[in-house]
């Protein structure tokens, strides 16, 4: 399959400030891809660029075949955008939403309301279609905003930070919605500042800082590359943080200490062993712990890994 | 070619519809909207009629000035609209579709001057209830309304491009404000003769006193002491010449700032 993004040497400035620095990106067409970053990292920009609502400074993108900036109209007509904020008219219920979009994509009145119903019957908002959108809840809101991006099957989807302000069960709402999109042809941009969410959906993944691509591959290459999972490890004495960090079975120089929280965290390359590893050499050595847990690294740490410092001293 | 134009005409009638659901799904705020000229007519037909220099029937002249007054508040109402679609995700969304680009600002222009004809209406009841009528012939009142509108229709591209420059209601709420003093900076309840003469003449010159000075002599209202100022004589040239000036300025800065939403 051919790629159904490119993205090359891709430049755009906001006065002296550069959201995007030389974007490199190409996704090849049917996968979900992650753009990985943290706030003002060009995410957004990007995605601005993608889907013909800001103009590049430089370089050239193409979306399903056409370039952004010359075929405008080509590449809208295959494109669906699910924007960092709802794209929704609040006033509005769901299905005069869905109604009035599937109007403007050129359905014709009778199709757009065939279309608003299958849409609202697929996402679980066929009873709420008449209840106007602002009484939505906010997973109920994405959702409908998702339907809204998928009405003409587009062969391209972007994602903006799909779940950001959502709680946990309206995640895993969206989270369902975008994974049974795959598998039916559709590429998918997703962008987000987590890495648990990238790693939940994407296939591939790009770290973004400062405008640029700092480094991609599966999800797996780029936490084998930060350092895989890690183990934390709460002490119920802040005092034996000393005696634990001696005797745990890890590579020295790599446990991090938070004295404050009586914590001790270290990266881990077998999880199952080193968690069974840990509860062993603290039980035989009579140091009492709260909390032992395996997890996933932050992206604090995958940032702090593949660019030598924290996030913020960007 | 004319398919394209046929599709802009589609996709403008659909965005104008948009405007007409929100008034169903928010009867108050039309009524509001309604209600607010009206009152203005009759706190300053009832309260205030006294300290205007009108000799003769206040309300002769203060219900076509009221008119002129309605259509320039108009201004707010646009700004308040568009402020508020620019500040939600929705409009990013009709730019990243294959609709015609233009829509978003016809569907506006469309529906705000439906309402303001509305609003025209009630407001021409609520005159003749109050014991004001025209005294010229049916062809002068239309045109009298249709200077109104040509009012509003200014007032309306100014609105677009204002609220595009502010972009955040804190903004809008200074244009807001300024829109009184400017409003009342006109003849629409007082002669300008009953003023200091700089402040007279400042105010002959105002679109508004324009408008509301031709439609009172095409509905036979009595102008209060007859002006004999450049301005004044012109009413009728400058109540057409003002808004078409201000269209020519607003219209294309408005639609060329609305295609840099994307610089």
């Amino acid at each position: 399959m051919t790629d159904a993004i490119v993205v090359e040497g891709v430049r755009k400035r906001y006065g002296d400030k550069a959201a995007l620095d030389g974007l490199e990106l190409a996704v090849r067409g049917g996968t979900v891809h992650g753009l990985l970053g943290p706030n003002g990292a060009g995410k957004t920009t990007a995605v601005r660029v993608l889907t013909t609502l800001l103009r590049p400074d430089e370089g050239r993108a193409e979306v399903a075949g056409h370039d952004v900036a010359r075929e405008a109209g080509r590449v809208r007509r295959r494109i669906g955008l699910l924007g960092q904020h709802a794209a929704l008219d609040e006033e509005l219920g769901g299905r005069q939403n869905l109604e009035m979009f599937g109007r403007l994509y050129h359905l014709g009145t009778r199709h757009a309301r065939v279309r608003a119903d299958e849409l609202l019957e697929r996402f679980g908002l066929a009873d709420t279609g008449r209840k106007a959108v602002k009484q939505y809840s906010g997973g109920m809101r994405r959702r409908l905003d998702l339907a809204a991006s998928l009405i003409t099957d587009p062969e391209v989807l972007f994602l903006d930070e799909p779940t950001t302000g959502l709680d946990p069960r309206g995640r895993t709402e969206v989270w369902g919605a975008v994974r049974s999109l795959v598998g039916g042809g559709t590429t998918v941009l997703l962008t987000t500042q987590y890495l648990e969410e990238a790693d939940q959906l994407a296939d591939r993944i790009s770290v973004v800082d400062r405008g640029q691509v700092i480094a991609d591959g599966t999800a797996d290459e780029l936490k084998a590359k930060t350092g895989g999972d890690r183990i934390d490890v709460v002490l119920r004495d802040g005092g034996q943080l000393g005696a634990a960090v001696a005797l745990l079975p890890l590579e020295k120089a790599d446990i991090s200490v938070d004295a404050d929280r009586r914590l001790l965290s270290a990266p881990v390359t077998d999880r199952m062993a080193a968690l069974a590893d840990a509860v062993r050499a603290l039980e035989e050595a009579g140091i009492e712990a709260e909390d032992i847990a395996l997890r996933r690294p932050t992206l604090d740490e995958v940032f702090l890994h593949l660019t030598g410092k924290p996030e913020e001293a960007a | 070619m004319s398919t394209s134009l046929s599709w802009a005409v589609a996709d403008s009638w659909t965005l104008t519809r948009r405007e007409l659901a929100h008034w169903v799904r928010q009867p108050v705020q039309v009524v509001v909207g309604l209600v607010f000229p009206v009152m203005m007519l009759l706190m300053f037909g009832y309260l205030i009629g006294g300290g205007s220099g009108i000799e003769g029937d206040y309300r002769e002249y203060l219900v076509p000035g009221m008119f002129a007054l309605t259509m320039a508040f108009g201004l707010d109402a646009t700004m308040v609209a568009v402020t508020q679609d620019l500040n939600k995700g929705v409009i990013d969304r009709f730019r990243s579709m294959p609709m015609a680009s233009g829509a978003v600002l016809v569907g506006r222009a469309a529906a705000d001057m439906l309402q303001s004809a509305i609003s025209l209406v009630v407001l021409v009841g609520v005159g003749l209830a109050v014991g004001w009528t025209w005294h010229g012939s049916f062809a002068a009142f239309l045109g009298a309304l249709g200077l109104l509108l040509l009012l509003r229709f200014a007032m309306l591209w100014m609105g677009i491009h204002l609220a595009m420059v502010a972009g955040r209601p804190e903004l809008v709420a200074i244009v807001q404000i300024l829109v009184w003093p400017v409003s009342f900076l006109s003849n629409a309840f007082a002669v300008p003769e009953s003023m200091p003469g700089w402040l007279g003449a400042t105010v002959e010159w105002n679109p508004m006193s324009a408008t509301a000075t031709a439609i009172r002599e095409l509905f036979g209202n009595k102008g209060g002491a007859a002006s004999t100022s450049w301005a004044a004589e012109h009413a009728e040239l400058l109540a057409v010449a003002w808004p078409l000036a201000l269209v020519g300025v607003f219209f294309p800065l408005a639609v060329r700032r609305f295609a840099a939403l994307s610089k």
